[in-house]
This record gives C-alpha cells, sequence and structure tokens, in this order.
C-alpha cells in the first residue's frame, strides 16, 4: 500500500467539515505543534523532512523557512499561493475543494512555527466557490478554537484570511501575488529584497504553495525522518500531480516520488494508458512552462534507464533530454495531436498573461505568438523556426520573474524535438490548416 | 471604458457592512488591500465594474479612483464594460482543446450566434474566453458565475443553453 500524506481520507464522506475530519485525526497536529512543540522544533522538523516546493520551483520549504527574518516588534506574515492558474495544473484545486481543513491545519502548523499572527490564503477569484469552502471551515475552526484568539490556551493568536485574486496567472509568481494582495496590479517585485526580508507590508512573509503547506500536519504527527523515509533521494515524500490530456482516467493521483513515469501513465491505479487505439507522442510533465518531452525521452533517460517521477529523473540530462517535476501537471498528448497548434496555444496563453513590465517578456511573447500563428496558419516563412529559437532564447533569463522562461520553453523545447513538425507546416501551408491535420513524418510513438 | 448611465452607485446596506468586515481584516492603514475583494462585490451587485462603482469603491477605501481603475483593467474577472444575465467563461488553453474544447466552443457560439466577447440581442449571454480554469482533467470546462461545467460536449452545451434561456 503506497503512502498517502495528503489524501489518505479524501474519500470519506463529508470529510470537508469539521467534525468529520477531526474524527480522522484531524487537528491532532495542530494541539501536538502549539502545546508540545517550540517554533523552532517544528521548523527543524520540515527541514528533516526535505519537503521542496509544491509549487513548481521546488526549492526545500524549511530552508526557505529559516531565512525568515525575525526583527523585533515588526509582524511577520504567512501567504498561501492557491492562485494556481498554469496549463495542466489543478491539484490545488482539488485538494481545497475536499479538504479544506487539511490545508487551514496546515496553515496554522506553520503560522505558529514562523510567528505569525495574521495568515492569508490568496485563491485565484475563478474558484470562488472554493473560497466559500475555506470560509467556512475557517468559521468551523475557529469555533472550535483552533483559530482565532488564544489558541487551545496557549496564548497564541492566528486570523486566516481568505483573499480572493482577480485573475492573473502572474499573481502565482510569489512577489506579484504580495503585491495583488496589497490591492496593486500584480507586477513582479524585482529581488532583492526576497519576501523573507521585505514582504507583504514590507515585513517579513514567507509565500508558500498550497500542497506544501498541507504536508506539515503529517509531518508534526510522523515527524520529518518520517517523511524523508518516502521518496526518492532528495524527492522526498509524496507529490500530487494532475493528469489530463489523451489518457484513459484523468484525474489528480497522489504518487511516492521515484515511481517509474511509464507506471504512472500506464498502471490502473494511476493514468491507466492512452486512450484506446492511440500511441503516446509527448508529455508535458510539470505544467505548461515546462520544456515538452517527446515519448521515448519522457519514459527512459538517455542512457535507456527508466525515467522515475522525481525531481532529479525528470530533469535528467538538462533541457536537451530532460524537463521539470515543476508543479505536477502532466499533460499528455497522443498521435492526433498537433505540436505546433499546441504551442501557439500555449504560446497565447503566456502573452496574454505577461503583465507587461519587461519588454522581453511583453514583446516577445507577441512576436512568438504572431509567428506560431502564422505557421500554423499555413502563413509560415522558411526563416520563421530560427526566428522562435532567436526571441525565445532572447526572452529567457532577462526578465525580472520566470515568467519569461516559461514561456519561452515551451517553445523551444517543442522546435529541440518536434522541428520537423514545424518545418512540415512551412512546407505544406494548404494541408497543414486542413482541420486535425498532423504531421506523421518522423514520430517515434510508444 | 463606456458607461452605460450616470447613476451614483452605493452598496446595499447588507454589502456596506460586508465591505466594511473586508477593509478591517487588514492592518491599519493597509486597507487598499480590500480592493479586490470590494471590486468582487461590486460586480456581484451591478453585474459589472462601473466607473461610478469603482469612483464608490475608491471613496469607501480612501485611494485615488486612478489606483482602482488601473487594478480593475488588469485582472481579467472584471467586466469593465456592462454584460448579459449569463456570463459563459469558456477555457481556451490546451488541456481543454486537447479534449476538443475547440469544436465545442464554436458549437456554442453558433447556438448562441455570438463571437467571443459579445453579448446575445436579448442580452441573456455574454461569452468570454479565460486562460485556464485549473479543471484540466475534466476539460473542455467553461464557468457560469461561481458554477463549473465540465466534460462538455455539443449536446450538453445545448442542454445548459436551453436551460438557462427558460
Amino acid at each position: 500500500m503506497a503512502t498517502k500524506i495528503l489524501t489518505e481520507h479524501i474519500n470519506v464522506p463529508g470529510i470537508e467539515t469539521f467534525d468529520v475530519y477531526r474524527k480522522q485525526g484531524g487537528y491532532t497536529a495542530v494541539e501536538k505543534a502549539i502545546k508540545t512543540m517550540t517554533p523552532e522544533a517544528i521548523v527543524e522538523e520540515v527541514k528533516k523532512a526535505g519537503v521542496r516546493g509544491r509549487g513548481g520551483a521546488g526549492f526545500p520549504m524549511g530552508m526557505k523557512w529559516s531565512f525568515l527574518a525575525k526583527p523585533e516588534g515588526v509582524p511577520r506574515y504567512l501567504v498561501c499561493n492557491a492562485d494556481e492558474s498554469e496549463p495542466g495544473t489543478f491539484k490545488d484545486h482539488y485538494l481545497m475543494k475536499n479538504l479544506p481543513h487539511l490545508l487551514i491545519e496546515g496553515m496554522i502548523i506553520s503560522s505558529f512555527a514562523l510567528g505569525a499572527n495574521k495568515s492569508f490564503i490568496y485563491v485565484r477569484g475563478e474558484l470562488m466557490y472554493v473560497i466559500h469552502i475555506l470560509e467556512k471551515a475557517i468559521a468551523e475552526a475557529t469555533a472550535k478554537g483552533f483559530l482565532g484568539k488564544n489558541i487551545l490556551g496557549s496564548g497564541y493568536d492566528l486570523e486566516l484570511i481568505v483573499q480572493p485574486g482577480g485573475g492573473a496567472y502572474i499573481c502565482g509568481e510569489e512577489t506579484a501575488l504580495l503585491e495583488s494582495l496589497e490591492g496593486k496590479r500584480g507586477n513582479p517585485r524585482n529581488k532583492p529584497p526576497f519576501p523573507a526580508v521585505k514582504g507583504l507590508y514590507q515585513s517579513p512573509t514567507v509565500v508558500n504553495n498550497v500542497e506544501s503547506i498541507a504536508t506539515t500536519a503529517w509531518i508534526v504527527n510522523n515527524g520529518g525522518d518520517a517523511y524523508a523515509a518516502v521518496g526518492i533521494g532528495r524527492s522526498t515524500g509524496t507529490k500530487l500531480i494532475s493528469a489530463s490530456g489523451h489518457i484513459n482516467k484523468p484525474g489528480v493521483y497522489e504518487i511516492e516520488l521515484g515511481v517509474p513515469v511509464e507506471d504512472f501513465i500506464y498502471a490502473d491505479e494511476w493514468c491507466g494508458g492512452i486512450r484506446p487505439g492511440h500511441k503516446f507522442k509527448a508529455l508535458v510533465a510539470g505544467g505548461s512552462s515546462v520544456p515538452i518531452l517527446p515519448a521515448h525521452l519522457a519514459l527512459t533517460l538517455a542512457n535507456g534507464e527508466k525515467r522515475l517521477m522525481s525531481y532529479e529523473s525528470l530533469s535528467d540530462g538538462g533541457f536537451a533530454t530532460g524537463t521539470m517535476l515543476g508543479s505536477g501537471g502532466f499533460i499528455l498528448f497522443d498521435e492526433t495531436s498537433c505540436i505546433v497548434r499546441n504551442t501557439w496555444n500555449f504560446s497565447r496563453f503566456y502573452h496574454h498573461e505577461s503583465c507587461g513590465q519587461c519588454s522581453p517578456c511583453r514583446e516577445g511573447t507577441g512576436w512568438m505568438e504572431k509567428v506560431l500563428h502564422r505557421i500554423e496558419h499555413g502563413h509560415g516563412h522558411q526563416q520563421d523556426i530560427d526566428l522562435l529559437v532567436d526571441v525565445a532564447k532572447k526572452i529567457e533569463g532577462n526578465t525580472i520573474c520566470p515568467l519569461g522562461d516559461a514561456a519561452a520553453w515551451p517553445v523551444a523545447s517543442a522546435i529541440r524535438h518536434f522541428r520537423d513538425e514545424f518545418q512540415w507546416h512551412i512546407d505544406h501551408p494548404t494541408e497543414a490548416t486542413q482541420p486535425g491535420a498532423v504531421y506523421r513524418g518522423e514520430m517515434a510513438l510508444v | 471604458m463606456t458607461t452605460e448611465t450616470n447613476k451614483a452607485v452605493t452598496f446595499t446596506p447588507e454589502r456596506v457592512s460586508k465591505a466594511q468586515e473586508i477593509i478591517a481584516r487588514y492592518p491599519e492603514g493597509k486597507q487598499k488591500s480590500a480592493l479586490l475583494p470590494l471590486l468582487h462585490l461590486l460586480q456581484e451587485q451591478e453585474g459589472w465594474t462601473s466607473p461610478e462603482g469603482m469612483d464608490y469603491v475608491a471613496r469607501m477605501l480612501d485611494i485615488q479612483p486612478i489606483e482602482v481603475y488601473e487594478v480593475a483593467s488588469f485582472y481579467t474577472m472584471y467586466h469593465l464594460n456592462p454584460v448579459g444575465k449569463h456570463v459563459i467563461e469558456y477555457c481556451r488553453t490546451g488541456p481543454c482543446c486537447l479534449m476538443g474544447g475547440e469544436d465545442v466552443y464554436a458549437h456554442l457560439k453558433q447556438r448562441l450566434g455570438i463571437d467571443t466577447g459579445q453579448t446575445t440581442v436579448d442580452g441573456r449571454f455574454t461569452l468570454k474566453e479565460v486562460e485556464c480554469l485549473a479543471a484540466c482533467g475534466m476539460g473542455p470546462v467553461f464557468q457560469i458565475r461561481e458554477k463549473y461545467y465540465m466534460h462538455l460536449t455539443n449536446e450538453r452545451v445545448d442542454e445548459i443553453i436551453d436551460e438557462l434561456s427558460k
């Protein structure tokens, strides 16, 4: 039986209510943390657990916590990033909708560990119904004495606020999120100073993803070492994977890190294979921003070994033959998918969502979209592929926040692995624009 | 920004107390943080984010009207023009398109007789496209107010439109 750290009780009827959640052992971690542990001891357990940021960046959470500045007389804040807007990623949505109390329990433990008395959950505004679920759960936890003044008689106070966003992908970037939370446009800030020193209202702030914060209840109950014993190498614990696209069983799955990618795609317990009568063509493994891989590279490393679901294995070989685990947004493509059309679709997304602050991103995402549009619509020029590679290179690494990289990688990787498809579109403008047209020349299908 | 009327906008008494409750959440002097929640409240009441409503929110938060306009125009959820009774926001991003979204949305447009960004003549439906609704495994998907409609097909779209047309 695989370890389930987050979703063990997710199918229990009524688990979204305080009483049922409590009956399943909920809030025992808050009791243990607040009554028997010091904040430093909790930070130590999280460090031992080795949890890496589940929003996509993969930065060790305990280390992020230990960077938090602690000047006297200045409030500190914990902000939960629940903006989840990356195409292919829908696990935080699933977690908050079904297990609101797990997130709230994690927020209480984390806020206590960080010395925050006011914490925020910034949820994308589209999920207004989830916001109501969270607000209801917060009211229940407050009524039971787990939130508010003098929690469990400990003298510790915590106010938890759910903040709705306004619909902008960029607000998932931590400093843009803080700007948005301050009532401004979601323009990312220059770093340094990092939020740990000057974050929300210029005060020391930690920003963590929903899934990362949700792990803390289990870590407090079972210990950091027990968490680190699950998973593989530096990819400790479990990960929620959002699986979508041409598979038999799309959905959200909690896996132990280290499972072979092939098993995850084909085993009945997870995706259940590519839809009947079709073959596996390509994979986006960590949400739309990470490099796309053709099927054979998605399943195996350059040395022929099986690729595993872990931060290290998925990035093996750098971007030449690897990708990133990112947010765990698995999008699977079968042979009916046109890589050019999909790349254009993603490019449109990044153009639309660029905040416009840095010229390489503001202008470059628009250029890439235009060039991809004309290739896809049968008006491509011979030099367009090289032009795209050139523009992508000029965006990557030249912007304040990683949205520039996120826009450049899908384009650069699609050309790296599927250049012949782009060339075919340019060479066969009339055929390529027919509905459902897909280049079937050099494809290696699995 | 078009202005449909020049009537002054004020919140209903219930929304005034809700707004005050929201403003009180934030630390002293940081009341601007209430801007996004208040704009949601405004749109919920008025159906759209009207200039008069934004001016009202600015007064309520003691900030300049331009600070409200620049924020409202940055985020996609605020309708800066009047919209129909039902705003259908469909996800046009990769995973939904992989599941046949493009065909379903073409059918939706044909059925309503409007293109993205337009409102039906009877004022019942407005069509907007959005970038990813975080329901990729259940695509194609669209949202009407707080409700998600998932696994859409042409037939399902017809049923939903029939239901909302009653």
